[in-house]
């Protein structure tokens, strides 16, 4: 018996040393999505290309679509945006949340760049953000026909993000094939 | 003198970090203020509170909390408000639930398990402490018998 517990503390050491290895393998900037099951939340905007017209959830409800949220100093959405392109293309909606920004600034850059949205939403003041516990631009969360938000992600979206974050989700909600 | 202005040098980051001049219609509000950006975690960085982040979303939400004090919200309203956004993380005082009873249990746990070995020792001892007294009684009673002798002798 006493010679057992003389192995306690390596094994004690052993224990430790597998959680911080797996804590490892987690991304510390990721915080975990409170929205996620969530119904997107309730907003009256005005359209960025608009002045006049304001936009609501209600423009996009019982369409599944993915909520991009970006600005035109976000370095990381450059990178982001052709694919955001090739989506829009396939025919994936996507409405664009232009995050505290500016309204000529954010023109000019889809003019350029090119426009995947089917409207933009402009957040001056970074309202519509706070509510979706936004942090960082670029983030994107789909959001199925019943206007419930499904998947949240922070970062770029790229193909391979898509495929195994978005793809299989998105075509189980729209029953297509992407 | 020049240790105090390096070291004055060191912390004045800190303590221009979030001095915006902050307006409330009741300065009772001010203080509840100060304690929630204190507590209250800036999401976008790592390990900052909104008091000493200067990230845009930290000026968001604190300007956030300064709205929600002067619309008479509690402090436990406003923190949900901001949990229900920005998840636990942003609570640098955790709620107790099914993910952090073990952080939360954890010192009573090392407590209990210090008093059970202390326990443990404490039984493991009492046979010998019982055996030493009797030992040095029986020291004792040779010592007196040989200082008995001598004394006896002289």
């Amino acid at each position: 018996m006493n010679r057992l517990a003389l192995f306690v503390p390596l094994a004690l050491f052993a224990g430790l040393s597998l959680v911080l290895l797996l804590g490892l393998d987690k991304d510390p900037t990721e915080l975990p999505s409170a929205l996620v099951g969530e119904p997107f939340p309730a907003f009256n905007l005005p359209s960025l290309m608009a002045e006049q017209q304001f936009v609501t959830e209600q423009n996009f409800k019982r369409d599944v679509v993915l909520v991009n949220v970006w600005a035109t100093w976000c370095f990381a959405c450059r990178i982001e945006h052709p694919m955001l392109n090739e989506l829009s293309a396939k025919g994936v909606k996507i409405i664009g949340l232009n995050y505290k920004d500016q309204r000529a600034q954010a023109k000019a850059w889809l003019a350029e760049r090119g426009n995947p949205y089917q409207f933009n939403i402009f957040d001056a003041q970074g309202q519509l953000g706070i509510d979706l516990g936004v942090y960082g631009a670029p983030e994107t969360f789909l959001v199925d026909a019943s206007g419930i938000v499904r998947h949240r992600r922070v970062g770029v979206v790229d193909e391979r993000v898509w495929n195994t974050e978005f793809r299989a989700l998105y075509e189980q909600l729209t029953g297509s094939e992407q | 003198m020049r240790l105090a202005t390096l070291f004055a040098l060191c912390f004045s980051a800190l303590v221009f970090a979030g001095a915006e001049v902050v307006e409330f219609s009741d300065e009772s509000l001010r203080s509840r203020y100060q304690n929630l950006v204190q507590e209250l975690r800036c999401p976008k960085c790592q390990n900052q509170n909104l008091a000493d982040s200067n990230s845009p979303i930290s000026k968001d939400l604190r300007r956030e909390i300064q709205r929600m004090l002067e619309e008479k919200m509690t402090d436990r309203e406003i923190k949900n408000y901001l949990k229900s956004r920005y998840s636990e993380f942003i609570l640098y005082r955790p709620e107790v639930n099914k993910n952090t009873w073990l952080l939360w249990g954890s010192p009573v746990l090392v407590v209990l398990f210090g008093v059970l070995i202390l326990a443990r020792h404490r039984r493991q001892a009492k046979p010998l402490v019982a055996k030493g007294r009797e030992m040095i009684a029986s020291d004792q009673q040779r010592l007196n018998a040989m200082l008995g002798d001598e004394e006896n002798q002289q």
